[in-house]
């Protein structure tokens, strides 16, 4: 054991690299996650350089084969689908398309809407009022029929599905950010700050989003999923990813013709977007705990009795 | 002598929290009888409250264990009764009334529903209740209760709220009421109110009173016995007059020694230097509520003006308006020959760095995210011609040294620090900026009596070090007696009273000033007398 200070802090503190792989590691799921997650960002970097010649390639002597047989080579390994291309090679070339669109969009929702929503609690009656209610309108409208609306009008291209799937995210980030900035900008460290002549840049950035920041993480993390799944439903209407380019979600849609016979088509797909959505999920709880003073010694409590 | 209504003895409590035990309580024995009051007095952390937690059953069980001991209620065991039987008792036979009356009753249902629902609970037929109710309402001096039942908590002041929390505790009759710190959270005159009623109440039903408190004061005015507690230990226990007047244990004795207002009354050495600071004719309305009345004052160099008054006096209003974190409807605040209400955001600014202030809760006013150096050195980081970058390490060392913490401090987090650190802290952030002024908003309200007088002995020493000026604001008269220069006394929005320290604790001019004064309550039990046979 080191020595430690008061409420179990450590008096030395180590440097700083070591310190944040020892942080990972003393969170086993957290350790998992990012093993997996990093696996699926190799697989979206180089798969569909590696694989995508495989993966397209249709055979319909091998329809519908079932998982778990190698007669027919190791990527039939996960089964093929209606057009007997290998699922296996498939998912790993879906990984660029579904990761990129899932995080541009959610990145782009989550900034956004972070933004608008720290002005909105932050700045005078009139602009709070006005970008609430552009969040309303958002809201309001279906946001499915906004993206068909949308993608039909302009080309369905990775771009385009991105800005839609993005603004129709938007008031989630708005309005969580704008409730909690309501509430901190009134707590005694913020009018601390304000009498010490701190700026309203300042106090948003440095005193209020750190605050937001866990809740927003985590509302970010959930919402990758959902965006996979609302990407797929748009490219089952056949306005979101156009064959042959794939993603996750399109996917699961295209499998659900043959659930009865071959339940594997959507199976597959479906675990890996829930595995991601959870993988994620267990980085941003890490997260939370890491990034928050108060509870950072739970991580380093296991830590030091896991080395003990 | 007969069977005792309520004995603990030998009661252990601990708590697992933060990846370790906390033994909260060790060892603590003691008894209640009929119609006495016993006084279980003791700071923060001491154990006192988590002691009447576990005769109320209240202990979360885990993080808490009772790892040792016996309660018993009438010879009857409570910690291995049958949870049914214990239900029975908690509430009909030991009642228990809080600190916060507003937090422990429903905003969303009238207050005669939920006095008649303690009673519907333990099988009272309903028409019963609602007459109980009304009866008790009336008991407790809520006028036309009958009118009031069907009122909502929100409508009803603090003190008239803790009125209801007691009629709620008095549904059955109990024998035993637990009042946990009932009048921490009121207003001097409303708490001497409160008391007496609880003791009116005692005298009427013959019930035991079990009074925890941090207060000196308190149980002078009430108890018959006291014991004293501290780190979860009983240190000190017997009649009032003993241990407040006889002190064996150090604790106690230091207890005692640091209850403000004992000391002799500072004479102010500042004479008639010039006014630094000049509020004139401060007006303030929030809606149709009028919070600030044409509020004047000066402030010299170097001086401390203390503004006393109760909650909703419009003292803490008076600050934020000299600092600009609410802007007054009229009026002027004059420093060096500008005016600040006056100002625009970008010259106020420049001027901001001779004005700090020093909130009550140095929970809340520290950024719970920054470490105590980011807290401090925050200060050059927005003035950036304060300080070059390569002195802010050392410049914080010695600032921590100042305000009495160490050098190895500054890279932990506030929750790392006890409350009177924490307000150190924030001290040493308002020193950053070397302002001539600094404004203590309750300064040291929320802290124990013995770090409160340390806090204050560190203030003095600030003034005569460093020559600031203090707008110190208290709604508690004894905590200004040895330190402020000038007293102003505010109510409901304006000054009744200004004048020095030795002329408004000796004589008293206005009718409320000589209120406020009446209703501190003595921690010495002949001086509590002669206040009394006064006021009477």
């Amino acid at each position: 054991m080191t020595q430690t200070g008061i409420n179990g802090a450590p008096t030395k503190s180590p440097p700083k690299l070591p310190t944040w792989l020892g942080l990972l590691l003393a969170d086993k799921f957290a350790t998992a996650a990012v093993i997996f997650l990093s696996l699926v960002v190799v697989a979206a970097l180089i798969g569909p350089a590696l694989l995508d010649g495989v993966a397209s390639k249709v055979a319909f002597r091998g329809r519908n084969l079932a998982p778990f047989q190698l007669d027919h080579g190791w990527l039939m390994i996960l089964g093929s689908d209606s057009l007997g291309r290998p699922i296996f090679a498939r998912i790993i070339v879906a990984a660029q398309n579904t990761m990129m669109i899932a995080a541009f969009t959610v990145v782009a929702a989550s900034c956004i809407g972070a933004a608008l929503g720290l002005v909105a609690g932050y700045s005078r009656k009139f602009l709070s009022d006005a970008i609430l209610r552009l969040a309303d309108v958002i809201m309001s409208f279906p946001s499915l029929l906004l993206a068909v609306i949308v993608l039909y009008m302009l080309e369905p291209a990775v771009t385009n599905l991105v800005i839609v799937l993005a603004i129709t995210r938007i008031p989630v980030y708005l309005r969580t950010t704008r409730a909690e900035v309501l509430e901190i900008r009134e707590r005694m460290f913020v009018q601390a700050a304000k009498v010490m002549g701190a700026s309203s840049w300042r106090i948003a950035f440095v005193h209020i989003l750190p605050m937001v920041l866990p809740t927003l993480l985590t509302i970010a993390t959930l919402d990758f999923a959902f965006v996979m799944l609302a990407e797929s439903s748009l490219s089952f209407l056949g306005i979101g990813i156009q064959p042959p380019e794939v993603t996750w979600g399109l996917m699961v849609a295209q499998g659900r013709p043959y659930m009865n016979q071959a339940w594997w088509l959507s199976f597959w797909p479906g675990l890996f977007i829930v595995l991601t959505a959870m993988s994620l999920n267990l980085v941003s709880n890490w997260l939370r705990i890491v990034l928050d003073p108060t509870q950072r010694w739970r991580l380093e409590k296991r830590r030091e009795t896991n080395h003990g | 002598m007969a069977e005792h209504i309520l004995e603990v003895r030998d009661l252990s409590v601990e708590f697992h929290t933060a990846g370790k035990v906390v033994e909260a309580v060790r060892n603590v024995s003691f008894h209640l009888d009929r119609g006495e009051t016993l006084a279980i007095l003791g700071e923060s952390g001491s154990g006192k409250s988590v002691s009447a937690s576990a005769v109320m059953d209240l202990i979360d069980c885990p993080p808490g264990r009772i790892t040792s001991g016996a309660i018993t209620y009438r010879g009857e065991d409570l910690l291995h009764m049958p949870a049914g039987k214990r239900r029975e008792v908690n509430g009909r036979k030991i009642a228990m009334i809080f600190q916060d009356p507003l937090a422990h009753l429903n905003p969303v249902y009238p207050v005669g529903w939920q006095i008649a629902e303690a009673m519907r609970v333990h099988g009272m037929p309903a028409g019963d209740a609602h007459r109980r109710t009304i009866e008790l309402m009336g008991r407790v001096g809520i006028r036309d209760p009958e009118q009031r039942a069907r009122a909502y908590p929100h409508q009803f002041s603090g003190g008239q709220r803790q009125r209801l929390m007691i009629a709620m505790a008095l549904g059955y009759d109990p024998d035993v009421l637990i009042a946990d710190e009932p009048t921490t959270a009121l207003d001097v005159t409303v708490q001497l109110q409160i008391l007496r009623l609880l003791q009116e109440l005692r005298d009427e039903t013959g019930m035991g009173l079990l009074l925890i408190t941090h207060d000196l004061g308190v149980v002078a005015e009430m108890a018959d016995r006291a014991i004293v507690m501290n780190a979860g230990e009983v240190v000190e226990t017997g009649a009032v007059r003993d241990v407040l007047k006889h002190p064996n244990h150090p604790y106690t004795q230091k207890l005692i020694a640091a209850v403000p207002g004992q000391g002799s009354i500072r004479h102010s050495a500042v004479g008639v230097a010039e006014p630094i600071l000049s509020v004139r004719n401060l007006n303030k309305h929030f809606g149709t509520y009028h919070a600030l009345r044409d509020v004047s004052f000066d402030l010299r160099a170097g001086e401390t003006v203390a503004i006393v008054g109760e909650s909703g006096s419009g003292k803490s209003t008076t600050a934020r308006a000299i600092v600009r974190l609410d802007d007054a409807d009229s009026g002027s605040v004059q420093y060096g020959g500008r005016d600040l209400c006056a100002l625009s955001d970008k010259e106020m600014f420049r001027l901001r760095r001779d004005i700090q202030m020093v909130f009550q809760d140095p929970t809340q006013s520290l950024n719970p995210r920054m470490s105590v150096f980011q807290i401090i050195s925050e200060a050059w980081r927005i003035h950036a011609d304060i300080l070059p970058r390569n002195q802010w390490r050392a410049r914080v060392l010695e600032l921590l040294d100042l305000v009495g913490l160490a050098a190895e401090h500054a890279d932990r987090y506030p929750h790392q620090f006890s409350g009177g650190q924490r307000q150190r802290i924030a001290i040493a952030r308002a020193l950053a900026m070397q302002p001539r002024i600094i404004i203590c908003d309750e300064a040291v309200s929320a802290l124990d009596v013995s770090v409160q007088s340390q806090v204050i002995r560190l203030l003095d020493n600030l003034r005569d070090q460093l020559g600031v000026a203090f707008i110190f604001i208290a709604h508690d008269l004894p905590v200004v007696r040895d330190f402020a220069d000038r007293v102003v006394v505010m109510k409901e929005g304006a000054i009744v009273e200004e004048g020095d320290v030795v002329q408004i604790f000796e004589a008293p001019a206005h009718a409320y000033t000589q209120a406020l004064l009446a209703a501190s309550l003595e921690p010495d039990p002949d001086q509590r007398g002669k206040h009394q046979r006064e006021s009477a």
